[in-house]
C-alpha cells in the first residue's frame, strides 16, 4: 500500500513535447510508471514515445481513461494547465512548474474548491511510490520500498532524505514533495492524514523550511491525531529575514515564519527534530529503534 | 521586487489611491526646484529600500527653501541606518519632496496573502505609523481583516466594515472605502506581493491619502510587467546579487567567509545551516537550480569568488534533473579559469555521480571530497 499513486495509476503528461516533458515521460516510462499518454495544443494525433499525444486533456482523458496527470507546461500557461485537468475530471495532478506567480494560484485555489481533484504542488519535485510509480523529477534510482513515508516542500532535501533512508535500510511508503510555493494544493497536514491511515506506513519524515506557519499547524495536527512517529528537519534557520531564499514561499516576513519557531513547535508538539539534513534518516532510526517499531519498518 | 516610495506612490496614483503632490529629486537642486513648485514648503523623504526612515532622520520637515536645501545636502550621500538596513547602512541617492500634509490622525492598511487560506487579506488598524508587527504581537484585537475573495475582488461593503471599524468620521468613511478599492485594484493589476500604507492619514481637511507607501512584487509575475522592472534600481542590490541574477542563479550574499554553491533552495538553506552548526559561517545562499549548464555552474563559482570574504568554498550537489558530470565540469572549469588558490570541498551525490567524481579526481584540482553534507561541513570549517 501507499498514498496517492501505486501502479494502477495511469498518467499523462501535460506538456509532452517539451523538453522536460519528453524527458521526464521517458525516465518515468523506464521506472515503469504506467504513463498513457500525453498533451500538446496544436500536436494532437502525433506520437511520442509510442504515448498517443492529445490536444486537449479532456480528450486525453476520454481515449486513455488516464486518472492523473503531471505538468511541466512554463509558468505563464500552467496554472491554466492546472484548471484544464481539474475541469476534465483528473484525480491527482503533480504540477512541477516553478514560476507559477502567486495570484495565479490564489484563483486556481478559488476554482478548485467543491472539485474532486487533489493538486499537489506547484514548484515541487512530485509524488514516489517505490517500484510502482513515478511521477515527476526525483531520481528513482535512490528509492526503495518500504514503511517510511517521506513528505517535504523542498526537492533536494526529500532526496536527501530518502538516500539517507535507503542506507539505513530503510523503504518508503511514497514520497511526497509539496512544493515550495507560498500558495499550494496540498498541504502537511493533508498528507499526514494519507500517512496516517495507509495501514503501510509506519512513521514519517516531514520537511519544512522558513516562510508561513504550515508546519506550525501539522505540528499541532500531529499532536491531536497523528499515532505513527514523526522527525523533523526545518531548513533556513540561518536566513537573512525579508530575503526570499530561492522557494517563493521561502521567506521571514515581520519576524515570522521563522526555522527557530518552527522547531520550538514541533518539538512542544512531541516531534523529533534533526539537528542537521545528514541526521534526518538516522534521527528517524533511533525514533524506531525506541519505539521497537525498527523490526517492522526494516521487513 | 522592491520599489522606492516616490515609484510606489505613483503607481497607486494611478489607481486612485491619493497620495500627497510630490516630485523625486537626484540633486540639491532638484530638490529645491521641487519644493518651489509646492510653495516653499516641503518634508524631504530619503529614498532608500527599507523602512524606518523616520525614526533613522531620514525624513525632514522644511519650513523654508533655505531648510530644504540644508536637508537634502544633509541626506544626500548619506549612508542611512535604520533598524532594516542592517549596521551598514544604505547610501541615500534619491529624495522624494512632498507637500506638507495637516495630519488629524494616522492609521494603518495592509494588503498581504493569507497563505494558509491562499487568499488576499486586508489589514486595518487605528495603530497607524508604528510597526504593525508589534501591533500583531501585543494588541492583536486592534488589527481588523478582511479576506478577499478572487472571484469578487475586494467587495464596496467589506471595505465599509474596515472603514466603520476605523471609527472614522462619517464624511471620511466613502473616501476611505474607495480608497482601500483603488489599493486593491493597484495590488491585483501589478502583481503585489505586499501592499502598506503606513500611516494612512486622515487629514484636516477630510481627506484620506497615503503618506508612505510600501509595494513589493512578485517575483514569478515579473514577465507580465516590464514597466515595474523598469523601476529597478540596482544601487539598492549588492553586485554579486545582480551578476548572479543575469545568469537565472538564485544569490543572496551573507556576512561568512564560506561560500556555498548548491542544487534546490532547501539543500542550500540547510547547508548554510549545516556549516553554522559546525561552527562557521556561511558567506551566501546559492542555488543554481535544476537544469544547470557548464556556463552557469562557471558563472556561480565565479560570482562566490569575487566576494573577498570568501576564504574556502563548499560544493554540495545532489543530482536530481542537475547531473554530477556537469556540475563537476563547471567547477574544474571555473577553478582553471580564475586559478582557484583556497580550500574547495565538494560532497556529490546522485545522477552520474561516478563519472563526477572521475571528473573531480582527474582534474588535478586540489580539492577535498566529502561523503555527506555533515561530512562536507566540518571539513569546511577545519580548513578556513
Amino acid at each position: 500500500m501507499s498514498i496517492l499513486v501505486n501502479k494502477e495509476t495511469r498518467v499523462i503528461t501535460q506538456g509532452i513535447t517539451g523538453s522536460a516533458g519528453l524527458f521526464h515521460t521517458q525516465q518515468a516510462l523506464a521506472y515503469g510508471t504506467k504513463v498513457v499518454g500525453g498533451t500538446s495544443p496544436g500536436k494532437g494525433g502525433t506520437k511520442v514515445e509510442g504515448l498517443p499525444v492529445f490536444n486537449t486533456v479532456e480528450e486525453a482523458v476520454r481515449e486513455t481513461g488516464a486518472n492523473a496527470s503531471v505538468i511541466y507546461v512554463p509558468p505563464a500557461f500552467a496554472a491554466d494547465a492546472i484548471m484544464e485537468a481539474v475541469a476534465a475530471g483528473i484525480e491527482l495532478v503533480v504540477c512541477i512548474t516553478e514560476g507559477i506567480p502567486i495570484l495565479d494560484m490564489v484563483k486556481v485555489k478559488r476554482y478548485m474548491e467543491g472539485k474532486k481533484t487533489r493538486l499537489i504542488g506547484p514548484n515541487c519535485p512530485g509524488v514516489i511510490t517505490p517500484n510502482e510509480c513515478k511521477i515527476g523529477i526525483m531520481p528513482g534510482y535512490i528509492h526503495t520500498p518500504g514503511k517510511i513515508g517521506v513528505v517535504s516542500r523542498s526537492g533536494t532535501l526529500t532526496y536527501e532524505a530518502v538516500y539517507q533512508l535507503t542506507q539505513l535500510g530503510l523503504g518508503q511508503s511514497t514520497a511526497v514533495g509539496i512544493g515550495g510555493d507560498p500558495v499550494n494544493g496540498t498541504n502537511f497536514v493533508d498528507v499526514l492524514k494519507m500517512f496516517n491511515d495507509d495501514p503501510d506506513t509506519e512513521a514519517v519524515i516531514m520537511i519544512g523550511e522558513i516562510g508561513g506557519s504550515a508546519e506550525e499547524e501539522a505540528a499541532e495536527w500531529i499532536r491531536a491525531n497523528m499515532t505513527k512517529p514523526v522527525v523533523g528537519f526545518i531548513a533556513g534557520a540561518t536566513a537573512p529575514p525579508g530575503r526570499r531564499m530561492g522557494h517563493a514561499g521561502a521567506i521571514v516576513s515581520g519576524g515570522s515564519g521563522t526555522a527557530q519557531s518552527k522547531i520550538e513547535k514541533m518539538k512542544a508538539c512531541g516531534i523529533r527534530v534533526a539537528p542537521t539534513p545528514s541526521e534526518m534518516g538516522s534521527t528517524l532510526y533511533q525514533v524506531l529503534e525506541e519505539r521497537g517499531l525498527l523490526e517492522r519498518c526494516k521487513a | 521586487m522592491n520599489i522606492h516610495e516616490y515609484q510606489a506612490k505613483a503607481i497607486l496614483a494611478e489607481f486612485g489611491v491619493k497620495v500627497p503632490r510630490g516630485k523625486v529629486a537626484f540633486t540639491v537642486e532638484e530638490a529645491v526646484e521641487a519644493a518651489k513648485e509646492l510653495g516653499g514648503k516641503a518634508v524631504v523623504k530619503a529614498q532608500i529600500h527599507a523602512g524606518g526612515r523616520g525614526k533613522a532622520g531620514g525624513v525632514k520637515v522644511s519650513k523654508s527653501l533655505e531648510e530644504v536645501e540644508a536637508n537634502a545636502r544633509e541626506l544626500l550621500g548619506k549612508r542611512l541606518v535604520t533598524h532594516q538596513t542592517g549596521p551598514q547602512g544604505r547610501i541615500v541617492r534619491r529624495l522624494l519632496i512632498e507637500e506638507l500634509t495637516n495630519i488629524q490622525k494616522e492609521y494603518y492598511i495592509g494588503l498581504v496573502l493569507d497563505r494558509s487560506q491562499g487568499r488576499l487579506v486586508m489589514m486595518a488598524s487605528q495603530e497607524g505609523g508604528v510597526e504593525i508587527e508589534e501591533v500583531a504581537a501585543q494588541h492583536p484585537e486592534k488589527i481588523f481583516r478582511e479576506t478577499i475573495d478572487p472571484l469578487t475582488g475586494l467587495t464596496p461593503f467589506q471595505a465599509n466594515n474596515l472603514a466603520y471599524k476605523l471609527e472614522l468620521p462619517q464624511n471620511a468613511v466613502k473616501k476611505a472605502a474607495q480608497f482601500m478599492m483603488a489599493l486593491y485594484n493597484a495590488y491585483v493589476a501589478k502583481d503585489c506581493s505586499i501592499a502598506e500604507i503606513n500611516p494612512l492619514v486622515l487629514t484636516a481637511e477630510g481627506d484620506i491619502i497615503a503618506l508612505d507607501a510600501k509595494l513589493n512584487f512578485d517575483d514569478n509575475a515579473l514577465y507580465r510587467h516590464p514597466e515595474i522592472v523598469s523601476l529597478r534600481d540596482e544601487d539598492e542590490e549588492d553586485p554579486k546579487e545582480i551578476e548572479a541574477s543575469k545568469y537565472g542563479l538564485s544569490y543572496i550574499a551573507l556576512d561568512g567567509n564560506i561560500g556555498c554553491m548548491v542544487n534546490g533552495a532547501g539543500l542550500a538553506m540547510a547547508t548554510m545551516d549545516t556549516i553554522k552548526y559546525y561552527g562557521g559561517e556561511p558567506a551566501n545562499f546559492l542555488d543554481v537550480g535544476g537544469g544547470a549548464s557548464e556556463e552557469k555552474v562557471t558563472a556561480a563559482f565565479k560570482i562566490i569568488l569575487s566576494d573577498p570574504k570568501v576564504k574556502g568554498i563548499l560544493v554540495n550537489i545532489f543530482g536530481g534533473i542537475m547531473k554530477c558530470d556537469v556540475i563537476a565540469n563547471g567547477v574544474v572549469a571555473a577553478a582553471k579559469q580564475v586559478g582557484l588558490d583556497k580550500p574547495l570541498v565538494v560532497r556529490l551525490e546522485g545522477t552520474n555521480v561516478e563519472a563526477g567524481k572521475k571528473i573531480l579526481n582527474e582534474s588535478g584540482l586540489k580539492l577535498v571530497a566529502a561523503d555527506s553534507l555533515a561530512d562536507a561541513a566540518q571539513k569546511i570549517v577545519a580548513l578556513v
